[in-house]
């Protein structure tokens, strides 16, 4: 406990440095707010926007978790298609590499056509970013499956559909959630997006109006609602995976403690 | 020779060819016959490459034979058999299952009643000395003990026949010492015919009724030896004289073929 205790303070040690440096900086220099605003000028002004700013959180907050979901959704059957038919792989797997490597921003424009504005868009946006790692881990995992695990399953006559639920899925699991750890951070950045090219509502919303207003210290502000909220549902994620596959965690957290 | 009723496996003729990358054939096997005896106990052995588990995998309907065929309890065998249980070098456990719930697999993936053998599961707990382990799970188990659990698991629905694919190989000496005394045990009480494949030629002596030793690629019986040390076997069976003759023999079966070779 005492060592913990330690441990947080010398990993507090750096941002505080970092920060005490920053506030320092634009008082000594006088830098205009508008450029750079000083940590308490944005705590400041980041407290006046309070009252307006659970409706925009829970706006992106709907969105991330909207496309998370639907990446899932899609992803994990893609996955398993993928895996069980090697036709299906040739033809699955060229196309999703394809829309991997068209930058999101670019295509963004042209789902915000197709699905309309809001929180629609938002969603997919959303997904598309995110399928991407939900479905080359889920893929992974499922691959990773142990010969020798399988020759003992056929050996006793084992449906397929049984040796997928009992062995394949959930020796999989570790590496869907390493998978869906980057997804929901990726979500985040696809939601924000989207906001960015059509929404009234929303974190990116505030971010882009109030930096055209240059309100640079609101900007900061959401900016740091914004991690907080990318780090809490990465901890959230963590803790899914935590209750679903116990063995594996104990497992790392014992290669920690060693 | 030895009486057909009394057989439970023969091979006659079993010959594997595989294609390399380079579009060579390969002969991995060339015209194993072999008569098993049921409740027989025979150990594999053969330098590294010699085709033991190519034949081993032949002989689980893993993989087809390329020539030959293969009788099993009175059929062709085409595939893998439930009455052939496995035990592989790696325990192969599923990590997220306890130990009972590892070796209830087997119960489960059949879709048998599982609730009957919960008896069953606990005296074979018993039998490998895992009592007190019972809910741990296989990361919290050392290597010796998630083979100890992987060979209940193999017991569990009780197949005719066992195959063991050097299934100590990748234990230290001692846990390896322990464990296969421990199989001997095990195998008196629950008599079954057991295959094993192993690298370690006393230990081939120490376990069998019979070795069977199979030269460098491709992989041919070069003896087929039968042991009759006296039974039950201990560590000290090694001391015997008759013991030391037997691995002496083997050793110049194979390294002798392999001078020879060079």
């Amino acid at each position: 406990m005492i060592r913990n205790l330690t441990e947080y303070t010398q990993t507090a040690i750096g941002p505080i440095l970092l920060l005490g440096i920053w506030e320092a900086m634009c008082r000594l220099f006088d830098v205009p707010a508008w450029l750079l605003p000083s940590p308490s000028k944005i705590l400041i002004e980041g407290y006046e926007i309070l009252p307006i700013l659970p409706a925009h959180l829970m706006a992106t907050l709907f969105a991330v978790l909207g496309g998370f979901a639907l990446s899932i959704a899609v992803g994990i059957p893609l996955a398993i298609m993928i895996t069980y038919s090697p036709v299906l792989r040739r033809v699955i797997y060229p196309m999703i590499l394809a829309l991997q490597s068209v930058p999101k921003v670019a295509i963004a424009p042209i789902l915000l056509l197709w699905v309309g504005y809001g929180l629609k868009s938002g969603i997919v946006v959303a997904a598309t970013v995110a399928f991407f790692p939900v479905v080359i881990s889920t893929a992974a995992g499922l691959e990773s499956i142990d010969r020798e695990l399988l020759e003992l399953t056929r050996s006793l006559d084992s449906s397929s559909l049984k040796v997928f639920l009992k062995v394949r899925l959930p020796w999989a699991m570790p590496h869907i959630f390493s998978g869906l750890k980057v997804a929901i951070t990726l979500a985040v950045i696809g939601a924000i997006v989207a906001e960015f090219i059509g929404a009234d509502k929303g974190l990116g919303y505030l971010i882009l109006t109030n930096s055209g207003a240059l309100k640079t210290s609101v900007v900061f502000f959401v900016l740091l609602i914004l991690s907080l909220l990318g780090i809490a549902l990465f901890y959230a994620v963590e803790a899914i995976e935590r209750a679903v596959c116990p063995w594996y965690m104990s497992d790392t957290t014992k290669a920690e403690t060693l | 020779m030895i009486d057909t009723k009394d057989s439970i496996m023969s091979l006659d003729g079993v010959s594997r060819r595989f294609t390399s990358r380079a579009n060579d054939a390969v002969l991995a096997l060339d015209n194993v016959s072999l008569d098993i005896r049921r409740n027989q106990f025979i150990t594999l052995v053969g330098p590294s490459g010699c085709g033991k588990s190519t034949l081993l995998k032949i002989i689980s309907g893993i993989i087809p034979p390329t020539a030959g065929s293969i009788e099993f309890d009175g059929s062709r065998l085409l595939k893998p058999s439930r009455q052939i249980g496995m035990v592989f070098q790696r325990p192969v456990l599923l990590p997220w299952r306890s130990v009972v719930e590892n070796i209830l697999f087997p119960i489960e993936m059949l879709g048998w009643n599982v609730a009957e053998y919960r008896e069953e599961v606990k005296r074979l707990i018993q039998l490998v000395g895992l009592g007190g382990f019972e809910n741990a799970l296989p990361n919290e188990l050392s290597g010796g003990m998630q083979q100890r659990v992987s060979i209940c698991r193999a017991l569990v629905y009780d197949p005719k026949m066992l195959m063991m694919d050097e299934p100590f190989g990748a234990l230290d000496a001692m846990t390896r010492e322990d464990l296969s005394v421990e199989l001997l045990r095990i195998w008196t009480e629950r008599k079954k015919t057991v295959i094993f494949v192993t690298h370690s030629i006393p230990e081939a002596v120490l376990l069998a009724d019979r070795v069977v030793i199979m030269s460098a690629r491709p992989g041919r019986i070069l003896m087929d030896l039968p042991v009759n040390l006296p039974r039950p076997r201990s560590l000290e069976t090694e001391r015997l004289a008759e013991f030391q003759d037997l691995v002496h023999t083997i050793r110049e079966a194979i390294y002798g073929e392999r001078k020879v070779k060079q």
